[in-house]
């Protein structure tokens, strides 16, 4: 096995669009799952059971799907009822979707660690329900699971090289593009996987760290 | 000068003149339980504008409950509550008796104010905004005239110095003290005191009542106070309830209750407590 630093190099072009991308799927993916995991937690704590009931079945469901398999189902079932996606917005929903209902629990264990006063003195000063929870629960909740939703954005990270099964081509994509042309795998996937632990190791330090601080 | 430079308020400028004596408390009746346990059984009691109750009683007796459901914290399984004439968990429609939307409880609810005891000031705010905050999304004022009367009331309870702390920055004491110029800020009609002392170190307690004292004596703000500290009952009381079971056994003036009582009941209380 002979390691060629020249076809590292040639591969560093391609190597460049395949992070860009991997990165912008992350990013919108991460922003999709924050959002969307937050209407699931304050769902869940409606006092309707018809807003209750679908969000914790939509949420079960698609944590006990595998997320290859939603990507697919996306990919292939959802054009077939008239909605065509680019792979990268099909890509970017499969990933905020799936983890959204992960984050979702997140935030659940937020909102349920603000103390029962927190509500309480809320109710007595008769703030309206936006600015109970805009200004008094939320802040609190979310102070609290920075570093968990961190951890979950660093699991997303290593999830996107899924995405290259419906076509997006980040960085195993396009890894696997320049090997099956040139056959120079060793080089092509060790920087794959060299690109991924300098940046999700930095990341995972940085969430310890910031749980340190905000986690009192 | 705008009525807001006065911190508190007196009977010129609440919309429901308080403090004329008629009766701004109501309960008619009201049962509470929790599971099987009743802690009020068919409660009835009134409370007068303009007076300072106390309520006391062993701990179970349901004192607490009292003011957690006027401020609407818990709802009565049975019986009515009123407030300033209006029903504060029900409402009439078509001349029913219907439990009331959540628009109408919060109507009747911005008559009452609460000082929990554990403080249960907003952490993520400092002390300025945890004044603030209320009055201009709940009252409607401006950021400037709410400051302006937060800072009215954070002079009065001696932390008018301390309005860009956080409530974690400020002893036990003092973040009691904010909590009463939150509750104040609104301009309530009646004043809730759970325990507010129970929570604080001995040498905090002076300066928290010291605080509940002169607004008891300079306003006409009507209060409702569960508190172990018999001595400050008897200083602002005009009437003492003493509870047991969830019912009322016996009340009167502070002098009558606390020398001569006339329940067994109460006596064997005070006898515990004082």
């Amino acid at each position: 096995m002979n390691w060629d630093w020249s076809a590292v190099g040639d591969f560093m072009p391609m190597f460049w669009d395949g992070l860009l991308v991997t990165l912008q799927a992350l990013v919108l993916g991460a922003l999709l799952a924050f959002a969307l995991g937050l209407v699931w937690a304050m769902a869940q704590r409606s006092g309707l059971a018809v807003v209750r009931w679908p969000v914790n079945v939509i949420t079960e469901f698609v944590r006990n799907t595998p997320l290859l398999v939603q990507l697919f189902f996306l990919y292939y079932v959802l054009p077939e009822w008239g909605l065509t996606l680019s792979a990268m917005v099909t890509g970017v929903i499969g990933l905020g979707l799936h983890y959204s209902t992960y984050t979702a629990e997140v935030y659940r264990a937020g909102i349920d660690g603000v103390p029962a006063g927190q509500w309480e003195a809320a109710t007595a000063l008769s703030l309206p329900k936006s600015r109970t929870w805009g200004a008094v629960i939320l802040p609190q909740a979310i102070r609290r699971v920075v570093p968990a939703l961190g951890n979950y954005v660093i699991a997303m990270l290593k999830d996107t090289p899924m995405l290259f099964v419906i076509g997006v081509l980040e960085m195993l994509g396009e890894a696997r593009q320049f090997a099956s042309e040139t056959f120079l795998t060793v080089e092509v996937f060790t920087v794959v996987g060299v690109a991924f632990i300098v940046i999700s190791y930095p990341a995972s330090l940085l969430m310890r760290a910031l749980e340190r601080r905000l986690v009192r | 000068m705008s009525a807001d430079s006065t911190p508190l308020n007196t009977s010129k400028e609440t919309a429901n003149p308080a403090a004329d004596g008629s009766e701004l408390i109501r309960f008619d009746k009201v049962t509470k339980r929790f599971g099987s346990n009743t802690v009020l059984d068919s409660l009835d009691f009134t409370v007068n504008s303009g007076k300072h109750v106390t309520l006391i009683g062993a701990s179970g007796s349901g004192k607490t409950t009292i003011l957690r459901l006027l401020m609407t914290l818990i709802k009565p399984e049975e019986g009515t509550i009123k407030v300033a004439g209006d029903y504060l968990t029900h409402e009439e429609r078509d001349g029913e008796l219907v439990p009331a939307g959540d628009r109408h409880v919060r109507e009747v609810r911005k008559k009452i104010g609460m000082v929990f005891q554990q403080f249960n000031l907003f952490p993520n705010m400092k002390v300025l905004r945890n004044v603030t905050e209320a009055p201009v999304h709940v009252l409607g004022l401006s950021p400037d005239e709410a400051e302006e009367r937060a800072r009215g009331l954070l002079d009065l309870v001696g932390l008018g110095d301390r309005c860009d702390a956080y409530p974690s920055q400020l002893s036990g004491g003092q973040q009691q003290r904010v909590a009463i110029a939150r509750a104040l800020a609104m301009r309530p009609q009646v004043l809730l005191l759970d325990e507010v002392t129970s929570a604080l170190d001995p040498e905090l307690v002076a300066g928290v009542l010291d605080v509940l004292r002169d607004i008891a004596h300079t306003t006409d703000i009507t209060m409702l106070c569960v508190t172990h500290e018999m001595n400050f009952a008897r200083d602002i009381s005009d009437d003492v309830l003493m509870f047991d079971a969830g019912h009322v056994i016996e009340s009167g003036p502070p002098e009558k209750i606390f020398s001569e009582p006339e329940h067994e009941r109460t006596r064997e209380f005070l006898s515990a407590v004082l």
